[in-house]
Order: C-alpha cells, then sequence, then structure tokens
C-alpha cells in the first residue's frame, strides 16, 4: 500500500496543528459556532444526538495491521470501546469528546491517517472496489489512479468550499462493486480499441433526495489527463453550482439544468486551457505504481490438497467458503470477506478486540493487510487456500465468519436515530428484526443475491434508493414509518427503486419484506436472482401480498 | 481596517467608492458595473485605479483590461461561498494578472492559507487581532500537493 513520504506526513502533522488550534479558538469563545462548523466538518467532525462524531479516512478502504491496531486504541481510549465503517470505506467514532478530538487526530497521524475532508463541502474520500489487485475481472489495479486522485484533492485550496459535498468513485473491472454510477464522478478505467490506457468518465450520478444515475461526460481521457480533467470539472462546479439552495447545491442538479451537453462543452473549454499544466508524466504514475506492487504470493499456493478435503469434510466451512470468499488473480489465493453483520450486531460496528483480532489475522495470512467495502465489511484480500481453514475457525470464534455475504442480512445500515440527530426513524432495530425472521441459513442462501438498504431518512446514507430492496424510514406525526422500494442495483445495470406503495408502520415492515421474499420464491425462475424477478413481473404481484390487509 | 500584503501588515490607501458616489483622487477601487458603463470616466480619475469583484462576478470580460487595475478586490458576501477561490485562481494563471489581489468581507481567517495558495496576496480584516491571527494562519501548511514546492 501507500506509504507516506516526508511530505505527506509533514501535511498531516501540521493539519493536526491547525486544527487544534482551531478546536482551543471554540472553546475559548474565539470561533463563532457557524465558523466551526465548517472547521471541524472539513475534519470528519460532526455533532451528534449523543456526542460529536468522528469520521476517518480510509483512502480507497486500504488499511495496515498497524493502522487497524491505532483505531483499536482510539475506539479503546477515546470512545466506548467500538467504531463503525461507513459505506464510503470510512471508519467513525460515536462518542469522542470534542476537545479530545486533536489528540485522536495526532495519534492518527502516527500511522498516515487523517480525518482531512471526510465531511464538508469539499472533495471528500476517493473510493473503490474492495477487490483492487486481485479481482479476476480487473483490467487495472485502480489505487494507484486512486492514491494520485486522494493527494491532487487533499487540502485542494480552490475546492474547499464547493458548493456542496463531492465524491469520487473508481473501478477497474467489468463489475462495478463501487457504485460509480451513483457518485459526482465515476472513474473507469479502460482500454482504448488502440490499446491505450485511459479512463471513461461518468457525472452527475449521486443518492441522497434527487437519486440521479451519472452520464457520461467523456468516453475516452488518455491516462495522463485524469487530474485536468477532473480539475476542469470541479472548477465549473465551483463557479456555476447553485449555492441558493442546498437541496440543489449538488453537482448532479447543475448537470441536470444544463444538459450533459452544454456541461461537457464547459470542461472542454476550461480543460485544453489547463490540460498540459496538469498532465500527468509516465513516470508520475508508474512510480505511484511501485507503491502498490503485489505482494510476495507463493508459487505454490494451488498445490495445497487441504482446502478441498476441508470443504469436503465440513459443510459449515463450505457454506461460508461458497458466500464469503471470492477467486483471486493468483491461483491458490481467495479473497474473504469478514462479514460485519453477524445478527446480534449492527451492521458495520466493531470492537476494538475485533480491530485488534482483524490486525492479526491479516497480519497472520494477507500480508498485513485489510480493506473495508461499500457494503459496510472488511476484506483480507490475499488468502492461501491452505489457511482459509484456520482463518475461518478464528473468525468463526470471534463471530465474523457470518455466510452471509451479498444475502438478504448483509444490510447497508446508517446509524439511525439512535445515534444521528437527522434520522427520522430507527435503522438499526429493523435489521435486528430481520435478522430474527431470516436466522436460516438455507432459507437465506435459498434466497441467493438479495442487498437490503436501510436509511433512517431521507438523506439516505445507506442508499436505499438502489438497494433491491430499499427501506426509507420517514417521520409520520413523530411516529417513525417506512417506505419500500425494489428494483435499486447500484452495479453495472444501475437502477433507482420504485417505490412499491403507502409507507408502512413500524411492526409491519419486517413483514412487508418477508412477503416480498416470499413472493420471489413463489415466482422466481430456475436460477433466477431476486432482481431478474422483479424486473420480469413489476411490482403488481409484490404490492398485493404487501398490501393485502390495508 | 488592518491589511496584510505579502505577508505583512501595512497601511491601507485605498478606498472603494459605491456606485451612486461621484468619483475622488486618490487610490479607488470601484464595482464591475460601475467600470463596464462608465469606462472613460473611469480612465480619467486621478489616481490609482482598482476594481471590486463579486462572488457573481466573471472576470472573462475584463481579460484584457485587467493590466489598467493595480488592485482586485474580491468581496466574499459569506465565508461559504467558495467562487472567489476560482476566480482568484483564474485571474493570476488564465489571465496573468500580476497586481494585488485583496480578500475583503466576510471570511475567515481559517481560510487565508488556501487563498494565498490561489493567488491572494493581501487581506483586509476589521480588527487587528484578526489581522495577526491571519499572518499566523499564513503559515499553516509548509507544503502543499498542489504545488511542486
Amino acid at each position: 500500500m501507500y506509504q507516506y513520504q516526508s511530505k505527506d506526513q509533514t501535511l498531516i502533522e501540521e493539519r493536526v496543528s491547525q486544527f487544534r488550534g482551531q478546536t482551543e479558538r471554540f472553546l475559548n469563545g474565539e470561533l463563532d459556532t457557524d465558523a466551526f462548523r465548517a472547521l471541524r466538518l472539513m475534519n470528519g467532525l460532526y455533532i451528534q444526538t449523543h456526542a460529536p462524531m468522528l469520521r476517518v479516512a480510509i483512502p480507497y478502504g486500504t488499511l495496515s495491521s498497524a493502522q487497524l491496531r491505532k483505531l483499536a486504541a482510539i475506539a479503546r481510549d477515546y470512545d466506548k470501546g467500538y467504531a463503525h465503517f461507513s459505506t464510503r470505506q470510512n471508519i467513525q467514532f460515536n462518542w469522542p469528546k470534542l476537545e479530545q478530538v486533536p489528540d485522536i487526530l495526532a495519534e492518527l497521524a502516527t500511522v498516515q491517517m487523517h480525518a482531512i475532508q471526510t465531511s464538508g463541502n469539499c472533495i471528500r474520500n476517493t473510493t473503490t472496489d474492495a477487490l483492487a489487485g486481485v479481482a479476476v475481472d480487473e483490467l487495472e489495479d485502480p489505487r494507484p489512479y486512486c492514491e494520485i486522485i486522494r493527494q491532487w484533492s487533499t487540502l485542494h485550496p480552490e475546492f474547499a468550499y464547493l458548493p456542496r459535498k463531492f465524491k469520487i468513485a473508481v473501478s477497474a473491472a467489468q463489475q462495478d462493486r463501487a457504485a460509480t454510477q451513483f457518485h459526482d464522478i465515476g472513474v473507469h478505467l479502460i482500454r482504448h480499441t488502440n490499446g491505450e490506457l485511459g479512463y471513461r468518465i461518468l457525472l452527475g450520478g449521486g443518492l441522497g433526495r434527487t437519486p440521479m444515475i451519472g452520464k457520461i461526460i467523456n468516453e475516452f481521457v488518455a491516462e495522463t489527463d485524469l487530474l485536468s480533467y477532473l480539475e476542469a470539472i470541479v472548477r465549473i462546479y465551483n463557479l456555476y453550482g447553485r449555492r441558493d439552495n442546498k437541496y440543489k447545491a449538488r453537482i448532479k442538479i447543475l448537470v441536470h439544468e444544463l444538459g450533459i451537453e452544454n456541461f461537457r462543452q464547459q470542461v472542454e473549454n476550461e480543460w485544453q486551457a489547463i490540460r498540459a499544466e496538469l498532465a500527468l508524466m509516465p513516470e508520475t504514475i508508474s512510480a505511484m505504481k511501485r507503491h502498490f506492487q503485489p505482494p510476495n504470493y507463493a508459487t505454490d499456493a494451488e498445490n495445497d490438497l487441504s482446502f478441498a478435503k476441508a470443504i469436503a469434510q465440513n459443510e459449515q466451512f463450505a457454506k461460508w467458503v461458497q458466500w464469503n470468499t471470492q477467486n483471486h488473480k493468483i491461483k491458490g489465493y481467495r479473497a474473504v470477506f469478514i462479514s460485519l453483520k453477524a445478527p446480534n450486531s449492527p451492521p458495520g460496528d466493531i470492537t476494538h478486540q475485533g480491530l485488534e483480532l482483524i490486525a492479526e489475522l491479516a497480519e497472520h495470512y494477507s500480508f498485513a493487510e485489510a480493506r473495508s467495502t461499500h457494503r459496510q465489511n472488511l476484506v483480507l484480500a490475499d488468502v492461501k487456500q491452505a489457511d482459509l481453514y484456520p482463518l475461518w475457525q478464528k473468525l468463526t470464534e470471534f463471530n465474523f465468519a457470518t455466510p452471509n455475504i451479498g444475502t438478504a442480512t448483509d444490510i447497508i445500515c446508517c446509524p439511525g436515530l439512535d445515534f444521528c440527530s437527522l434520522a427520522n426513524a430507527g435503522s438499526i432495530g429493523i435489521v435486528r428484526e430481520l435478522n430474527q425472521v431470516l436466522n436460516d441459513w438455507d432459507y437465506l442462501h435459498d434466497l441467493g443475491d438479495i442487498k437490503i438498504n436501510i436509511s433512517g431518512c431521507m438523506n439516505g446514507c445507506a442508499h436505499q434508493s438502489v438497494g433491491h430492496i430499499g427501506i426509507l424510514g420517514v417521520d409520520k406525526k413523530g411516529v417513525e414509518w417506512y417506505q419500500i422500494t425494489l428494483g435499486g442495483n447500484s452495479e453495472n445495470e444501475a437502477a433507482i427503486g420504485e417505490r412499491l406503495g403507502p409507507s408502512v408502520a413500524k411492526n409491519q415492515i419486517v413483514k412487508a419484506i418477508t412477503d416480498i421474499l416470499e413472493i420471489y420464491l413463489q415466482y422466481r425462475l430456475i436460477d433466477e436472482p431476486f432482481l431478474a424477478t422483479v424486473k420480469r413481473l413489476g411490482l403488481t404481484p409484490f404490492k398485493e401480498k404487501v398490501y393485502a390487509h390495508y | 481596517m488592518h491589511i496584510i500584503k505579502d505577508g505583512e501588515l501595512i497601511h491601507n490607501t485605498w478606498e472603494y467608492i459605491a456606485d451612486h458616489h461621484p468619483l475622488i483622487a486618490g487610490n479607488i477601487t470601484i464595482s464591475l458595473q460601475r467600470w463596464q458603463n462608465y469606462q472613460a470616466d473611469c480612465l480619467q480619475h486621478q489616481g490609482q485605479l482598482g476594481i471590486r469583484l463579486q462572488s457573481t462576478d466573471h472576470c472573462n470580460s475584463l481579460s484584457n483590461e485587467l493590466a489598467k487595475f493595480s488592485l482586485i478586490e474580491l468581496e466574499f458576501p459569506r465565508f461559504a461561498d467558495g467562487r472567489l477561490f476560482s476566480l482568484a485562481k483564474l485571474l493570476r494563471s488564465r489571465y496573468a494578472y500580476a497586481g494585488e489581489i485583496r480578500a475583503i468581507g466576510h471570511y475567515l481567517t481559517d481560510q487565508v492559507f488556501y487563498l494565498s495558495q490561489v493567488g491572494v496576496n493581501s487581506f483586509a480584516f476589521d480588527t487587528l487581532k484578526q489581522a495577526e491571527l491571519a499572518l499566523t494562519a499564513l503559515q499553516d501548511f509548509s507544503v502543499s500537493y498542489q504545488s511542486n514546492d
């Protein structure tokens, strides 16, 4: 993974000092609430229902064992002993004390971590495929390009006060696992028919109140032009994006209002003026690629026979391998998903002991590196097949081996009313109830690939509008109700879910979901996944079942 | 009014003349509207001329006239309005403006480092305390990913 040079280290240390000064001035009454709000948000610090929340950046989801241990220590020493992984691969602490945040940031800086631009109206953490570098369907490792974007966007002096937040995701695989079509900018690494490497650039995707699928603004931008093209887009947005209404301030609205053709022309003019100056030199790219060299893979990993034997002998293990591991570029290796969706645990939450354990397992089995995923799980990307059985045993012991990756209980969920001051309704409680109903593995595995996303409000932190089943908490005169959408998809066949009907009461929502699953099982064709059945049948049969008693 | 220019506190010699007031001799700044509507008058003015730009103003129409101004003031309506950061950047890079660019209005001392990075070299504050804070804040970072030093 990327190792900081002295410049990177100096920069984050100076950022800690700057923020320490700002916090002191606020606590002394020398900085007003509004000003401090903007400044603290740009450093990932929210003021929530019960306490501040600090969001720490995990650039494109990559974590070293040393970093995991530091996160564990922070959870232990400054929080209530746990932390939460977000959908944008970051990690959040829900109970830090405001006056201790500068100290937390100083601790993070000792392991090359920070909270820079994890919130606020600026360019956020660049995200990517959690299987970057190991995915079988990958064209190129996207991480060097992510790091190039990270550096360009970090403390970019021109783009710290944009009309609204700005998110970039990069994918280099055939299967989009980074929801790139729902980002302000989606970058696809592609190869031109002439063999040249470059990028397809998508613009104006987003979730929240007005979900939109990104539009292609440029079919092919050459490898050297990445930063100039991004800078041109963000400059046009900064100059012309709406600032009169927070709900119309995202770039998707500007693209929608100007039209993609018009926007493309403006970007083109700006781009041509800065293209030469911001060109990425081939030596810059190759130097960055050296930070992401493949680890020292064993050449004989696939000769191992114990793996096949363990699968044959242990049904539980076999199930886990089937659902929680993925093929790897290198024969004899697999990528392992660590499920943070155990039935009794809030999705994406992890204790400090859990973080320590993952650090140790990563060191032992996966070159001392782990990744956080878009669906709020963790990945050990480089595990030898011979190590899968002992790893599974360890993970099982600590409740990290729930074989539910990609299933109906691998739910994306926001903190909801329990923690978040914006929420209208609870989300974690719904997940707990769903887990109680979907507690039979055979049933769950038979249902197969179903993505359920639950958000406690319109802001849509849990991406409910792209869940195969989306659940959105709404407030009706102080009572929690839930809207259901079906058919959303954040992958290649991007789609925004359609509303099933009127919202349902809290005590009916789990029943509604199980009704939907029942209809699917009743009408599906052989091997037809949930999403395909919804597409084929439309909403009617689901609607009839869910609202039969209304 | 306390002014920092090129990293030092200096005495202010400039005055803004609102559109409905007659021009006076000395160093003055005027609005973009006044410049566009009464250019000939403005050019006969005795003393140095500057222009005050708002975050909604665009500088492309001024590109050939920038050399006539010794000062460009960028007036922040509120600190969160980031358009002037791009405007400053364009003035320096695209239009090669070499004179003084001064931030005025509602912005924070915490923003002066970024402003200095996009080409603003002068800062106006109401109080001496703010100006002193800004002098320190100009040194917040010794490195940057966007410049090559």
